[in-house]
């Protein structure tokens, strides 16, 4: 058991090193496909702790993820804020959205859950879409300047190797803090809520607050990928708000495997690289999607990524009686 | 008092609209206990119907009020054979899912089909006036589709508590290990009454496709309004899809009228209210 731990670690480590020297050999095309795939991994591993962990089916957590993109395009914009606090001010913002809309969402549970999330999440859309003065209404907020990062450092981030190497310390150190707290005995008491609410309620544990820190600690981290998305693409727009995009952290976390921590950020690799390589040649992308998910659903549950660490665990299992 | 007639109007216009796509999802939610995010793709499979039928084909409209329903529901008969039979007894996401991967599928053969363009069908020449009422002008067409909306709500509900199949869904939506003990053919029940959801659904996008702009759009669009009209009326329940629906027409025809800044805002906002004080909806859950 030691051994496979050890191994996945080794593997983790030196894909993380391969990672950060992709600008090195690959060319800039790729450098933007693997940007993406890190952000919209913390996006879609911000969500699972809701969905996958706690056993809430959220669709509202793209209006988390489209605040936080809000939010630095217009510091950026007003200010000239540097990345680092516009970051930063994301994750309070989103949190700070996430404790009002979760307070009234994590009453309910199941479909009436789901359904709510998708209320307030139309609601923080639509604002969005009216309230031109502010945010320019459907065209979104475009033309902020991305330069600095902060912290003193002298990055150009305008350089997409330079964006790209940033996104990915940003993302690893935020999917070391998520993979903490999902160790972590409160990680546990998600778990075990997702498995059976009513017997943790019976040891005492306030289901409906633990609910509500789990749904507030998710948008912070979907905040997050909202903000490094927003000068990743340079715009900040309504569509990012929409629950069609909210089902988006869904089938990544699907595809890769919900019950797992690395699973949404593989779900999010095969994602973005399918979506890249289907588009080349077809521009029926979202009908295989649709095939795909409904494929997934039916017949691998556990996801791509859930179904192989079942497979090498059951293996490692039965040496170990073996032995 | 003549903006009033007029908002009244057209929230009753909206409303049957909307209880026609409504009153599916809930039968389907009733009976099978899934939440069908597919039922908006339904409905604009209706619509596509009715344009191909009439536009492409040149026959009269009546004829594609009856053949795009009945297409409708035969497909829908085959996708709940195939997709949806699999999972009833998984958690209510997992349904919620594979009607989501339905919707992506549905979404993209229609683009396929028949590109993203807006596509126009003429209403028959009977219906094409207008007529007065109370000072104002209104459509011999939105005439029309109270009367679909009254002879749907009414046979249905005829069809529920007289006939014998009705009474076959209902016993199923309600007990369906005993429904299976005396007799009943679980399954094909859940067939049929997808396919009757989904035809109702469909002739809703019949009905609205003479006076809604048929695009690729249209579906999610509506997915979202009926979504809110059954948490309203609440989830499951027959009546409720029908007072759901009047409330949500109300909120439109009088918030476009009224408070045109607030108007989009509004129904989510009613949608939250009903939620947090009683969600079990308006009329509560009812074996359909």
């Amino acid at each position: 058991m030691n051994s496979w731990k050890l191994l996945a670690g080794a593997v983790l480590a030196a894909l993380l090193v391969a990672l950060w020297f992709l600008p090195s050999w690959s060319p800039y095309f790729y450098i933007f496909v693997a940007t993406e795939i890190l952000i919209l991994g913390l996006f879609a591993a911000g969500f699972n702790l809701v969905f996958g962990y706690t056993g809430m089916l959220s669709l509202g957590h793209a209006a988390f993820f489209g605040f936080g993109a809000y939010v630095v395009a217009m510091l950026a914009l007003h200010l000239e804020a540097p990345l680092l606090p516009a970051l930063a001010a994301a994750v309070i913002g989103s949190g700070l959205l996430a404790l009002v809309i979760g307070f009234f969402c994590v009453r309910l549970t199941e479909v009436y859950f789901t359904m709510l999330t998708l209320a307030f999440g139309m609601m923080v859309f639509s604002i969005a879409q009216q309230w031109r003065s502010v945010t320019n209404g459907s065209d979104g907020i475009t033309g902020f300047p991305v330069s600095e990062l902060g912290l003193g450092l002298g990055l150009t981030l305008g350089n997409p190797a330079v964006f790209y190497q940033v996104t990915l310390s940003v993302v690893v150190l935020a999917a070391a803090v998520l993979y903490i707290i999902t160790l972590s005995p409160f990680g546990l008491v998600l778990k075990a809520m997702a498995e059976n609410p009513e017997r943790v309620a019976f040891t005492g544990i306030p289901v409906r607050r633990y609910r509500l820190y789990s749904f507030v600690l998710s948008g912070m981290f979907c905040g997050l990928a909202g903000g490094l998305f927003a000068p990743f693409t340079r715009v900040a727009s309504p569509e990012m708000l929409h629950w069609s995009q909210s089902a988006e952290p869904v089938l990544m976390a699907i595809l890769g495997g919900s019950a797992t921590f690395l699973g949404p950020f593989i779900g999010s690799a095969i994602f973005v690289l399918l979506e890249t390589w289907i588009t080349s040649f077809t521009e029926r992308w979202m009908l295989f999607l649709g095939i795909v998910l409904a494929l997934m659903v039916i017949f691998l549950r556990r996801g791509l990524f859930g179904t192989a660490v079942d497979f090498v665990l059951a293996r490692a299992r039965r040496r170990d009686h073996a032995a | 008092m003549e903006s009033v007639v007029a908002a009244l109007w057209n929230s009753l216009e909206l409303g049957v609209l909307l209880f026609l796509i409504a009153v599916g999802l809930n039968i389907i939610f009733g009976v099978l206990n899934i939440i069908n995010f597919a039922h908006g793709a339904l409905y604009m499979l209706g619509a596509y119907a009715a344009f191909t039928l009439t536009g492409l084909l040149g026959l009269p409209f009546w004829i594609a009020l009856i053949a795009g329903p009945l297409l409708v529901a035969v497909l829908a008969a085959v996708v709940e054979r195939v997709m949806l039979h699999n999972i009833y007894d998984r958690p209510i996401t997992d349904t919620l899912l594979l009607t989501f991967a339905l919707l992506l599928i549905i979404d993209e053969a229609v683009k396929w089909v028949w590109g993203t363009g807006i596509h126009i069908v003429e209403p028959p020449e009977i219906l094409a006036g207008t007529f007065s009422l109370l000072g104002t002008q209104q459509s011999v067409y939105s005439l029309f589709v109270l009367a679909v909306g009254i002879v749907v709500g009414g046979g249905l509900w005829l069809f529920f508590t007289r006939t014998l199949a009705g009474k076959v869904m209902r016993a199923a939506a309600s007990d369906r290990k005993m429904s299976r003990l005396v007799g009943i053919n679980v399954p094909l029940v859940f067939t049929a009454v997808f396919a009757l959801g989904a035809g109702i659904a469909a002739l809703g996008g019949v009905i609205a496709a003479p006076i809604r702009a048929i695009s690729p759009g249209m579906g999610s669009n509506i997915i979202v309004e009926s979504f809110i009209v059954v948490v309203i009326g609440g989830l499951g329940s027959f009546p409720g899809a029908f007072l759901g629906a009047i409330v949500l027409g109300a909120i439109h025809g009088f918030g476009s009228r009224f408070l045109p800044e607030l108007n989009i805002v509004l129904p989510f906002i009613g949608m939250a209210v009903v939620l947090l004080l009683k969600p079990q909806g308006l009329m509560g859950r009812s074996a359909i």
